[in-house]
């Protein structure tokens, strides 16, 4: 049975369409990645999916129930981690597990084993009777994380799991959500910024822009897609490097400032020929590299941007910043 | 049900827990009781009452600091949905109705004890206890302010993005609501003109039972408070229901 189904799920506010007609599926025990750049409706659409939103038009079905008619059928079979933290700060971390488990009707006996369980699981056991206003920012997501858990959801949502933790962390909680899925066979979507999160975890991953789903396809394939090896040529004068590059061979070139980057099949047959080339139109070549595509590769094709590009416009340190100050 | 207490304890708890929230909001009532009842005990005299000024005054100051509790308890949820808590309720499969009557009980049950501290003080500057039933009474009429100003609390907070409106709430409703209220003066004694909005004000019957409960007189028939007060809370309840259900995260 497919885990999530949507058909043409739209959302629109006022003028602005978040989610713009998107349709994808995911097979039940898949973990599915929603890449995109901030505002491409990435939580938006987890939001319609989660019973949050109310879609503008279209439909989705999760684990079989419409989003919209058997909303407390959807709601009792999902787990969610939203991307702000929706914890009680002025109770406990075992208080916040409690209200969870008495919400989604959990008698008591089986209610406190699962949260022992849990909370040891994120390796919380020992701070449990501790104010989450006390937690730092990891804990607080790894308590979030286990809440989500706590009803045996058949999906579970993670809206930026890792956002502003630390590489340990991060990488703990990879090896935890991999294993959630492995050994419960949980059906994952994740949406993250983290390209290596993506590679990683994702057995499916679906880059957004705009509201619309650009790609989608494994991390194999979508590296494949975007046409082979990847050279990057730094010099003094790029421009004249690409206008040069006209051959057949040559699938993509792009333009930054001092470089530039081509792609290419089966790069090591073709350097020689670049250079000989370039150097005989007396154009100066600083240094030449040549990689696999990355994750990174396939999202600067895709959207256009460069995920660095995207921090640089700050929404991301901003967003962080006002969750800090609230506090 | 157990969702209702659920919420009802989280509320419960975190107002036990705020031990600055409880001696903060007892400071003004205890101000009015002091600086009013003592003040103008020996110079003003309630027509046709025995008491003075401040045992006529005490039952009004327990109805305030009632009110007051109950709509900050009421108004508090546009910290949850600020700080997030609130979506983690409403994408659980329970029932917004569940959800709005647990913290309509939460926020009358601070609201009550908040009263029952305050008629604790009073006691030991004046207040002649009028025996069990008359003290039930005064209680029954507390739950009952708690429950209506709880639920006009979440009412306004469903339809408030943030706290920017709370003071224009305050000034422009809540004051004018205990103002007119019999809290501070008999009824009898009001202008004509200003006797409707007193009749008006579902405060005023609230005033007036807890007064009948303590002191055994009431300018109001305490069933008639009663039957108004009753009304109100389930209006209210309802009218917070309905504003509740169409809240947005
Ligand atoms: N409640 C709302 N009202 C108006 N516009 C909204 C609302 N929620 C989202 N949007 C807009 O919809 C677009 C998509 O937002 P969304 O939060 O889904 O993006 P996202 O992909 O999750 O981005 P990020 O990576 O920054 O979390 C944005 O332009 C945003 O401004
Ligand atoms: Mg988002």
């Amino acid at each position: 049975m497919q885990a999530i189904d949507a058909r043409n799920l739209t959302k629109s506010f006022g003028d602005l369409v978040a989610v713009d007609g998107i349709s994808f599926s995911i097979a039940s025990g898949e973990i599915f990645g929603l890449l995109g750049p901030n505002g491409a409706g990435k939580t938006t659409t987890i939001s319609m999916l989660s019973t949050m939103q109310k879609p503008t038009s279209g439909t989705a079905t999760v684990n079989g129930h419409d989003v919209v008619t058997r909303e407390d059928d959807v709601r009792k079979s999902i787990g969610i981690v939203f991307q702000d933290q929706s914890l009680d700060e002025e109770l406990t971390a075992y208080e916040n597990m409690d209200f969870h488990g008495r919400l989604y009707r959990i008698g008591g006996e089986e209610r406190r084993r699962r949260i022992g369980e849990l909370l040891a699981l994120v390796g919380l056991a020992d701070r449990k009777d501790d104010l989450v206003k006390t937690y730092s920012g990891g804990m607080r997501r790894r308590l979030e994380i286990a809440r989500g858990l706590l009803h045996e959801p058949k999906v579970l949502f993670l809206d930026e799991p890792t956002l502003g933790l630390d590489p340990q962390t991060r990488n703990h909680l990879w090896e935890y959500i991999a294993r959630l899925n492995n050994e419960k066979g949980i059906t994952i979507i994740l949406t993250t910024h983290y390209m290596e999160e993506a590679d990683r975890l994702c057995d499916r991953i679906a880059i957004v822009d705009r509201g619309t789903i650009v790609a989608l396809d494994t991390a194999e394939n979508l590296k494949h897609s975007i046409g082979g090896d990847v050279v990057t040529i730094t010099s003094p004068d790029p421009d004249k490097i690409a206008d040069l590059l006209t051959a057949p061979w040559v699938s993509g070139i792009e333009r930054h400032d001092g470089s530039v980057t081509v792609r290419l099949q089966e790069a090591d047959r073709h350097i020689p020929g670049i250079v000989t080339a370039i150097h005989q139109s007396g154009i100066g070549i600083n240094s030449l590299s040549v990689r696999k595509p990355t994750l990174e590769d396939v999202f600067l094709h895709y959207t256009g941007k460069t995920i660095r590009d995207e921090e640089a416009d700050g929404k991301e340190t901003i967003r962080m910043f006002q969750r800090a100050r609230r506090r | 049900m157990d969702i209702v207490y659920t919420i009802w304890l989280r509320n419960v708890k975190r107002y036990l827990r705020s031990k600055s929230r409880i001696v903060g909001s007892l400071g003004m009532p205890l101000f009015f009781m002091l600086v009013l009842g003592f003040g103008l005990n020996s110079i003003v005299r309630i027509p046709g009452m025995e008491e003075g000024y401040l045992e006529f005054i005490i039952p009004g100051i327990v109805a305030m600091s009632v009110l007051f509790t109950s709509v900050f308890s009421g108004i508090q949820i546009i910290w949850d949905k600020q700080f997030g808590f609130l979506k983690e309720t409403l994408v659980a499969p329970v029932s917004r109705l569940e959800i709005m009557i647990g913290q309509t009980l939460g926020g009358a049950t601070t609201a009550v004890i908040q009263g029952l501290i305050l008629m604790v003080f009073a006691l030991f500057i004046g207040l002649q206890p009028a025996g069990i039933t008359g003290f039930l009474v005064a209680v029954g009429f507390m739950a009952l302010i708690g429950v209506t100003f709880t639920a006009f609390g979440i009412a306004i907070a469903s339809r408030m993005e943030d706290m920017h409106g709370f003071q224009l709430i305050m000034n422009f409703v809540i004051f004018p609501i205990f103002g007119l209220s019999g809290a501070l003066f008999p009824i009898n004694s009001l202008p004509g003109w200003l006797r409707p909005l007193t009749l008006a004000d579902p405060l005023t019957y609230g005033v007036e039972g807890i007064r009948y409960g303590l002191s055994g007189t009431a300018q109001v028939h305490p069933l008639a408070s009663l039957a108004v007060m009753a009304a109100c809370a389930v209006l209210m309840t309802v009218a917070g229901a309905y504003l509740f259900r169409k809240i947005q995260t």
